[in-house]
């Protein structure tokens, strides 16, 4: 276990190394920042200044270098536009993207767990044909088209929704969260639903797939045979052994989530970090740009982690190993 | 007035023309066509037959276990004088595990392998039974013990892969036998195991059946395993019993040439060195099932009429009972 543990983290590290030299060499062809900040009618001795506060006129190894020693320490640049830390800019953006990532997981597991299930337990009835079917247009329909037409069905036509934007905050453990007012779940659920939608499509495919394979098992015809009801039968006997599948995909879907705020958060103008990226490509701030690949590659990797250990905690064949008569 | 005289034990189950359809792309096919068997409290009846003769979907309709293609298309399932074929989810649930079990024939997959094992036999008990955790758990112990697990207090929170296949059934043995079923279906439960396992498993679970006065249906292709076990023995072919007696009576004198076939391809030590006599052909399917008596395309002494008349139930007075249009004489 300690080193199954210990063998993760060394991947984990060699996972950030990589991801920080990608990152570097291609936000390095995003272009010299000192076209933007310089200002038009500046003569190339100011220019030159420019690049050198930012070190731009160094050799690419350099650079590099110094970047990666910065970064160990917890130093990603200072924003060009922002002129403060790159990593507290996207800092103060991080809890709106992952209380949105994370509400539209919880959506999908509360959307695509029991309809799933439901058409895995009938497959051949009207409901369950109705789900997967459904599902099929989860998956296919484009899903800032999907937030454009919530929006103008419930902000716009029916006006029971914002728009955009993000509600008020309060301060939860350090972190500025939304969640807490009732003007921030109005804020939240279309954005929410919307990054929800695919995800839910993708649990109830798997979950009717994993239903259908148990329900055959041995065990739950044993299960059957004890007298059980069928309720203890699907919510513990059947979903416990569903949900190793289910969380694994999940959470390598989830970072697939987070990355798919950007779209999200664009078309909601919902403030979060995807939004921040957005505007900083164009902007070329390339610390921020950094520092958000950087931060996302870190979560990434945490995610996995967690996702290790739930795995751990879920299957005893993992966590205790083989037989030991 | 009439004298009643109750010489006659009222049999735990008994099963009466029985049939299980299942609906499949070709059609509907009958995997279990017009069975009736009777077992009475504390014996043994062994149910043979070939793979595919239709032993499991017997064992499945009389729990009331068949799903979707299938469903038991006529018959009754009397269950301590009480037609439990038909009846709602809700009393059959309740009849489930308590006064009908079953087990079945693979012990790596008959436990939920993410479940405890403490778990997989409490719910068992509290499922029938009002009873505080602690007596459940205690109860639990007991019935490890009982099936000869060692140790059982420390093996409770133990996961089902933690144990050897054997133990496995063991564990599923205990948890059938919980609250002393009238009946208890044993799907060829000793098949998947070492022989010196089955045997062992084999002498355990007709000691416990018998101190609990359970009525036990052994399912098995093995006919050696029902002559050393069961009372009376039901032999199976193509869905139907085709003959049904008293263990000694069959396997010394069979009616039923499938019977007397299967009987010969028994390797035994007093025809050690003789090839085996095999039956010819194969066991039909399901599908395409042979007219009249199912088994004539592979019998010796068919005649035309077998091909086209479904030979009738001929009872011996001894109750004794066989489908044959000529069955053989007595050995
Ligand atoms: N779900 C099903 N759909 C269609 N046919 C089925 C289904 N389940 C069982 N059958 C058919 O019922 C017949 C009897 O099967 P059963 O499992 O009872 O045989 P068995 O005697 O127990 O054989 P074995 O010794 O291999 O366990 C088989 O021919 C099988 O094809
Ligand atoms: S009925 Fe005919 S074919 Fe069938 S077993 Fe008897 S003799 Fe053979
Ligand atoms: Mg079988």
């Amino acid at each position: 276990m300690i080193a199954y543990l210990l063998r993760r983290l060394g991947q984990s590290a060699l996972v950030l190394f990589t991801m920080a030299v990608l990152v570097f060499l291609a936000v390095f062809a995003l272009g010299s920042p000192v076209d933007m900040l310089a200002s038009p009618d500046a003569d190339q001795a100011e220019r030159d200044a420019l690049a050198a506060r930012f070190g731009l006129d160094q050799p690419l190894p350099v650079q590099f270098a110094a970047f990666l020693g910065n970064a160990l320490q917890g130093d990603l640049g200072a924003s060009f536009v922002y002129g403060k830390s790159a990593l507290a800019v996207i800092g103060e953006r991080l809890p709106a993207t992952i209380e949105l990532a994370l509400l539209a997981l919880t959506f999908s597991v509360m959307i695509g767990v029991p309809l799933g299930v439901i058409a895995g337990l009938r497959p051949k009835s009207i409901a369950g044909r109705a789900i997967m079917s459904t599902s099929i247009f989860g998956f296919s329909l484009p899903n800032f088209w999907i937030g454009m037409m919530l929006i103008l069905l419930f902000s716009v036509y029916l006006g029971w929704l914002p728009a955009g934007g993000r509600g008020p905050t309060t301060e939860v453990l350090g972190m500025q969260l939304s969640i807490t007012s009732l003007e921030g779940w109005r804020h939240l659920i279309l954005p929410a639903l919307t990054l929800a939608l695919y995800k839910s499509s993708l649990v109830v495919r798997l979950c009717e797939a994993g239903t259908r394979e148990i329900v055959t098992q041995e065990y739950i015809r044993f299960a059957r045979a004890k007298g059980l009801s069928s309720f203890r039968i699907i919510w513990l006997h059947l979903l416990k052994n569903m949900m190793i599948p289910v969380i694994t995909i999940l959470g390598m879907e989830f970072g697939a989530m987070i990355a798919f705020t950007v779209v999200i958060e664009t078309v909601f103008a919902y403030p979060g970090m995807g939004k921040l990226l957005i505007e900083s490509i164009n902007r070329l701030d390339r610390p921020v740009v950094v520092a958000y690949l950087m931060v996302t590659t870190v979560i990434f990797v945490l995610i996995n982690f967690i996702v290790d250990l739930l795995y751990v905690a879920l299957d005893p064949r993992v966590r205790l190993g083989g037989p030991n008569e | 007035m009439m004298a009643v005289t109750n010489s006659v034990v009222a049999p735990a189950l008994s099963v009466e023309n029985l049939s299980v359809t299942f609906q499949t792309r070709k059609g509907p096919v009958t995997a279990v066509n017009d069975v009736s068997f009777h077992v009475n409290p504390g014996e043994v009846l062994g149910v043979v037959g070939e793979s595919g003769s239709g032993k499991s979907v017997t064992g499945l309709a009389t729990m009331g276990l068949i799903d979707a293609p299938g469903r038991v298309s006529a018959g009754r399932v009397v269950l301590e004088g009480r037609n439990i074929a038909g009846v709602s989810d809700r009393d059959m649930r309740g009849l489930r595990g308590n006064r009908i079990a079953m087990i079945f024939q693979d012990p790596i997959s008959t436990l939920n392998p993410v479940l405890r094992i403490d778990t997989q036999i409490m719910e068992a008990i509290t499922a029938h039974e009002r009873i505080s955790a602690s007596a459940a758990r205690a109860r639990a112990i007991d019935a490890l013990r009982a099936v000869g697990i060692p140790s059982p207090e420390s093996r409770l929170e133990a996961y089902p892969h933690q144990f050897s296949g054997g133990m496995r059934q063991r564990v599923a043995i205990a948890i059938a036998l919980l609250h002393r079923p009238a009946v208890l279906i044993a799907d060829e439960p000793t098949t998947a195991l070492d022989v010196t396992i089955q045997v062992q498993i084999l002498g355990e679970v007709q000691k416990l059946a018998a101190e609990s006065g359970t009525a036990l249906v052994w399912i098995t292709h093995d006919l050696s395993v029902v002559a050393g076990l069961a009372d009376r023995i039901a032999v199976m072919y193509a869905g139907r019993i085709v003959e049904s007696g008293t263990v000694a009576e069959v396997l010394t004198a069979p009616r039923h040439h499938y019977t007397a076939g299967l009987i010969a391809s028994v390797p035994s030590r007093n025809r050690r060195g003789q090839p085996l006599a095999q039956i010819p052909g194969s066991t039909p399917n399901l599908a395409n099932m042979p007219s009249g008596c199912a088994f004539h395309p592979r019998c010796s002494v068919s005649s035309e009429i077998c091909s086209t008349t479904l030979p009738p139930l001929l009872h011996d007075p001894s109750g004794r009972f066989m489908r044959c249009h000529h069955p053989r004489q007595g050995a």
